[in-house]
């Protein structure tokens, strides 16, 4: 009897043991070789054919940019009264994606998530490229690309300041201290790796370039307090920053008086939306580069799990979003915002609207069931559709609320162009090419922060092993 | 005793490698209880816990930070106080401009104290750990390379009050420590 009810103890115990973050009981140096390698070896052949087809396909971007700035932006189908379209929604689209990187890299930090260690560096790289694919958009789409620094808060010769109270103001400071605070962010965890690079250069190009990127960091223990320091206030930081960047982005449309627009859920329902959006290209982006480099026991199908978590977690927040705002445009009789709502549903648009919420609410509900989370493929479809869902949401958002006018005689459908369409796809190209760039030349998982989520790197592992192990604590609590 | 470095040079430390994390941290213990002062420790990673068992007070880049942040702050209001509600005014749609409509002031000054803060926390970093520098007299040490990937070292210098070539040596043995190393300059 007693041995039965000791069994069970066990038993379960074991099942809540928690499974160890990095699996197959690597070590070290091990996670070092792995890693590192990956930048070490000359290129493999399907990282060419990537590399020249996604470069490629980046030319196709920089040409259309080339021949709207040269042309103007009437080679883009906006006018009256869509005057916003695919430039703003690619923008928010491709800034809401570069979300994950930083709540990973931030969030997660501060509250003690172990698990991001092995996805933090990738995610954060993703943020970058992310943004510096959305920061294409409002830089072209304002016409005479010349002026733009006029937005810059610099003495001119015009006596005329900018218009500190503006929303598209703020969000040129918050998108642009965004990317900076990134930069540094991922600089600064970049550095103790690069110094496991420069030590194991073997070339004089490799030698000089890691040895002047690593900055002749040593690893010595006065050198890590500091640096620990500087990480943790940088995850302080981004914290509110990243909550901050797409809640402003949303007050480019929320201030504004537009039908669809003007609603104080924006902020919030946003940045769940970016978080979701983000996650799934996280995924989209990991899951191909964990099979090609046969990452599996760094990132494990656990890590997978909790982020389809994560995805599920954020896509219901998004559709609870799309449902109150209906129920508040029904409920505050504003017969604007009724009409708004409704035509999103009914009218021309109502394509783009169901297949918004079938991408962004239905098919993240797989993730309920723990088959879908484990099943790399099913997690890469849903991805996909979650990834095409984030698109039409911006669409749906700026596009049936500015077609539909206050007067009837300017109403108006959009078309985009073949400079629309190949501006954006384009950028998908910038995007890989930037991403293929960085796992050749970087180490894709952040190789020290790994290290120190082994068990052997725990100071006190060997010593006193009950405080470390479940079963055993269970067993010495039953005689 | 190996060496490392020019040995004409002037001596920078006495240097060893120890077996893994735990032993290092027992390592920092003795040194410090031994009264060395300058000394460091040397990981692939942050070891939990090391800086109380090295004796080191808490960083103080905080500190800078918040000087950096109210700057960034400071920065933020007098950029759009000065030029939108004293110097050059802008009014549009008939709204006012004077001081009370500092609400659409914050997300500026937020994302200011927020640049300044993180510039300060990256370079202050940078700066209180003395880099960026060209080299130093432990990459003289050939076995050092391995502490970016599974080296765990500890090494007194040379400009220890408490250094002196025997006792040290017979202390760093005492903990067990492996290639016991003089570590020169170039």
């Amino acid at each position: 009897m007693a041995d039965a009810i000791m069994q069970s103890r066990e038993a379960a115990a074991e099942r809540l043991k928690r499974a160890p973050l990095v699996t197959s009981n690597r070590t070290m140096s091990w996670i070092t070789d792995h890693v590192a390698s990956v930048t070490e070896k000359s290129a493999p052949k399907w990282w060419w054919i990537a590399f020249t087809l996604s470069s490629s396909l980046a030319m196709v971007s920089v040409f259309c940019i080339g021949y709207l700035i040269s042309t103007g932006v009437g080679v883009w189908g906006l006018n009256h009264p869509v005057g916003w379209a695919w430039d703003i929604t690619n923008f928010v689209f491709w800034i809401g994606i570069g979300h994950a990187g930083t709540l990973i890299s931030a969030i997660l930090f501060l509250t003690r998530q172990k698990w991001r260690t092995s996805i933090n560096r990738a995610a954060e790289a993703m943020t970058l490229f992310a943004v510096v694919c959305a920061g294409i958009f409002p830089a072209v789409h304002v016409g005479r690309i010349w002026m733009v620094w006029f937005l810059a808060p610099v003495p001119n010769s015009n006596a005329i300041w900018q218009n500190f109270r503006s929303p598209l103001l703020w969000d040129v400071f918050a998108v642009s201290t965004y990317f900076t605070v990134s930069v540094l962010f991922w600089y600064t965890g970049l550095v103790p790796d690069l110094a496991t690079l420069r030590d194991r250069a073997t070339n004089k190009f490799r030698k000089f370039f890691y040895g002047i990127a690593a900055l002749g960091w040593r690893g010595g223990n006065r050198q890590w307090k500091h640096y620990e320091m500087a990480y943790l206030i940088l995850a302080g930081l981004s914290t509110p920053l990243v909550l901050s960047v797409h809640s402003v982005v949303s007050f480019d449309f929320a201030t504004s008086v537009i039908p669809g627009w003007h609603t104080t859920i924006f902020p919030p329902y946003f940045v769940a939306g970016a978080i979701f959006g983000g996650f799934a290209m996280v995924l989209t982006i990991m899951l191909p580069a964990r099979a090609i480099f046969g990452l599996h026991d760094l990132i494990t199908d656990d890590h997978v799990d909790k982020m389809c978590k994560i995805i599920l977690l954020t896509g219901s927040i998004v559709g609870y979003a799309y449902a109150m705002e209906f129920f508040i445009a029904w409920y505050g009789g504003n017969a604007f915002e009724q009409y708004a709502f409704i035509n999103r549903a009914t009218g021309p648009y109502w394509w783009a609207y169901w297949a918004m919420i079938f991408c962004n609410v239905v098919t993240p509900q797989l993730f309920w069931f723990r088959f879908f989370r484990r099943h790399v493929l099913w997690v890469f479809v849903v991805c996909m559709f979650v990834n095409a869902g984030m698109w039409f949401e911006r669409f749906v958002i700026i596009v049936t609320s500015l077609h539909r006018d206050f007067l009837p005689s300017s109403w108006n459908m959009f078309y985009p162009t073949w400079v629309d369409i190949w501006t954006f796809v384009g950028t998908f190209g910038i995007f890989l090419a930037l991403f293929l760039l960085f796992i050749r030349w970087l180490p894709m998982i952040c190789i020290f922060e790994v290290k120190a989520v082994l068990p052997e790197a725990d100071p006190h592992h060997g010593h006193d092993e009950h405080h470390h192990e479940p079963a055993a604590a269970v067993k010495g609590g039953a005689h | 005793m190996q060496i490392a470095g020019n040995p004409q040079s002037q001596l920078f430390a006495m240097a060893a490698e120890v077996p893994n994390a735990s032993a290092l941290y027992h390592a920092a213990e003795k040194v410090r209880d031994a009264g060395y002062t300058r000394w460091d420790v040397y990981s692939p990673f942050p070891i939990h816990g090391m800086d109380h068992a090295m004796g080191l007070k808490k960083s103080w880049l905080s500190a800078l930070v918040f000087i950096g942040g109210i700057t960034g702050l400071t920065i933020a209001a007098i950029l759009q106080f000065y030029p939108s509600s004293i110097e050059y005014p802008l009014v549009v749609a008939g709204k006012p401009t004077n001081f009370f409509t500092v609400p659409a002031f914050f997300p500026i000054m937020f994302e200011l104290t927020i640049l300044l803060s993180a510039f300060t926390a990256t370079f202050g970093m940078l700066a209180l750990n003395g880099l960026p520098r060209w080299n130093h007299p432990m990459f003289n040490w050939d076995l050092f390379k391995k502490v970016s990937n599974d080296g765990f070292f500890v090494a007194i210098e040379s400009t220890d009050p408490k250094f002196d070539e025997e006792a040290t040596r017979a202390m760093l043995e005492g903990l067990g420590a492996d290639h016991i190393t003089l570590v020169y300059g170039d």
